[in-house]
């Protein structure tokens, strides 16, 4: 499903016809005079977990952040949920959304998971999961406390409900992002290095919880250095290199049978 | 010492009561104008942030003549000027000139200095947000106004209060200098008592102990809110 922009047709193709929950094609990224992504196409269906590996400056995280605006793509194509992400240029010739209510739409239908969790520090978890549904969503309060504090259960942070982020290790605030992602509901999870800040002995409680929401058949894509984990989870790996897809598929045939040297390479040293 | 309880006692033949007054005008306007310059401050450091280059080299200019201009001769050439284009302009327009009041006056021309502090002070504390809560708010859909509103005012807060708190002891004092415009606060109602009684240093020994006071009680309260503003933020003492 995913092909570099070039490429004629696509690698690899869903065996299931389920809705395509994100779609990007031929993704250009420049910033400035670095061209970090250069013509990238990707596709997740519902169900799917996308695992996206590759060396540090291959462009994994610039992808994943593309997908939301959180960086805007110089050109390309980015649909989420079968809508197309408008954009246009500015006076300075940057290319950015054309239609702020749209973006502020899909955002709310993407759960992102950070590197360094960013849980706002003067909420405390239950304030942190329920705000979005409050205040962007429009949930009514009590509705949206009840399910905040089912999804604090399910990340086993119940009783860490009125503690402020400050006061937790990485790995239970990793955790409770992933709850105010969860909170959303929804469509599609963006998972970015989400074990990466974490020290070694935290990271299984993260890659748990994660696994969980795989199994469960929620669709995610995965920007992770994690390579048994991927393994075991995604259902279609992508492995960036430069900028650039350069090999593509099931995780038993990327990790069992690489054809790219450089992806061989990777492997053997990343472990 | 009969005669020091007799010239302060609240009720006339006593001055206390003038006194207080002019305490309660100061801090009419010393609020008013702290509270104008927040505004400014606010709108002003999003200017300065997030503005397009006109908008960021008129704040540019806003902040810097106001920061280099001695604050009395800003409130001279602002309260006679200003007051003076007002009516020049509703002349101009076939309206009648009106007359503005002392206080209105004093909180848009004091509100005017301090929006120009507060906006270097907001600005900072908005830069000292780790960007991450900022683009995780962005990540989820938040307008730029909710982000405001939620997110970056309440996360920037505990990093501007020391600077708003100097701002607003600052304005508190500052009402002092619009006793040379005649405006009846504590320093020009101290003068009257002074002048009228002749006892010079009972009255301003007297007002040195009222603008202590305020600050004192300013300090409670500013803690007050410096403590919730903190207070998702581990104490400092515990790492040192």
């Amino acid at each position: 499903m995913i092909a570099q922009g070039t490429a004629p047709a696509l690698k690899y193709t869903a065996q299931n016809d389920a809705a395509e929950a994100i779609h990007v094609e031929n993704l250009h990224k420049r910033f400035g005079e670095l061209h970090v992504l250069k013509g990238v196409s990707l596709s997740a269906r519902d169900g799917e977990v996308i695992a996206i590996i590759g060396g540090s400056g291959s462009g994994k995280s610039t992808l994943l952040r593309c997908i939301n605006c959180l960086e805007n793509p110089t050109s390309g194509i980015v649909r989420v949920n079968g809508e197309e992400i408008r954009m246009k240029a500015d006076s300075h010739g940057h290319t950015v959304p054309a239609d702020r209510k749209q973006i502020e739409r899909i955002r709310s239908k993407l759960g992102m998971v950070f590197q360094n969790f960013n849980l706002w520090s003067h909420m405390t978890l239950i304030e942190n999961v329920i705000e979005v549904p409050v205040h962007v969503l429009g949930v009514k309060r009590d509705v949206a406390i009840a399910e905040a504090e089912k999804l604090l259960e399910r990340v086993g942070l119940a009783e860490k409900r009125d503690v402020y982020p400050a006061y937790l290790s990485g790995g239970q605030q990793q955790r409770a992002a992933i709850a105010r992602a969860l909170a959303i509901n929804p469509r599609v999870m963006l998972f970015d290095e989400p074990t990466s800040a974490l020290d070694p002995e935290l990271i299984g409680e993260v890659l748990k919880v994660i696994g969980d929401l795989a199994r469960e058949g929620r669709t995610m894509v995965l920007v992770t250095h994690e390579m048994k984990f991927a393994r075991e989870v995604a259902s279609h790996v992508v492995y960036l290199h430069n900028g650039l897809v350069e090999e593509e598929g099931p995780p038993e045939q990327i990790f069992g049978a690489p054809k790219s040297e450089r992806l061989k390479q990777f492997i053997r040293n990343i472990g | 010492m009969a005669r020091i309880i007799e010239l302060l006692s609240p009720t006339p033949p006593g001055w206390g009561g003038t006194l207080l007054v002019g305490l309660l005008h100061s801090v009419e306007i010393a609020a008013g104008a702290f509270g104008l310059g927040l505004v400014i401050g606010i709108c002003g450091a999003y200017g300065k942030l997030y503005g397009g280059p006109v908008v960021r080299d008129l704040l540019a200019v806003y902040t810097t003549i106001v920061r280099a201009v001695p604050e009395l001769v800003l409130i001279l050439l602002l309260y006679y000027a200003g007051t003076d284009l007002i009516n020049q302009l509703l002349t101009a327009m076939g309206y009648q000139r009106i007359d503005i009041s002392g206080l209105v006056a004093g909180i848009a021309v004091l509100g005017f200095v301090q929006g120009a502090y507060s906006t270097e002070v907001i600005r900072g504390a908005i830069l000292a947000i780790p960007q991450g809560q900022i683009e995780a708010a962005r990540a989820y859909g938040m307008s730029p106004g909710l982000l405001l509103r939620r997110i970056t005012l309440p996360a920037m807060l505990p990093f501007a209060i020391p600077g708003l708190a100097n701002l607003w002891l600052i304005a508190t004092k500052d009402t002092a200098l619009l006793a040379v415009v005649g405006f009846f606060e504590l320093t020009l109602a101290t003068r009257q008592a002074a002048g009228v009684t002749k006892a010079y240093l009972t009255f301003f020994l007297a007002a040195g102990v009222i603008y202590l006071l305020l600050t004192l009680v300013s300090n409670l309260i500013i803690g007050r809110i410096e403590l919730r503003a903190r207070r998702g933020m581990p104490s400092l003492k515990e790492a040192r």
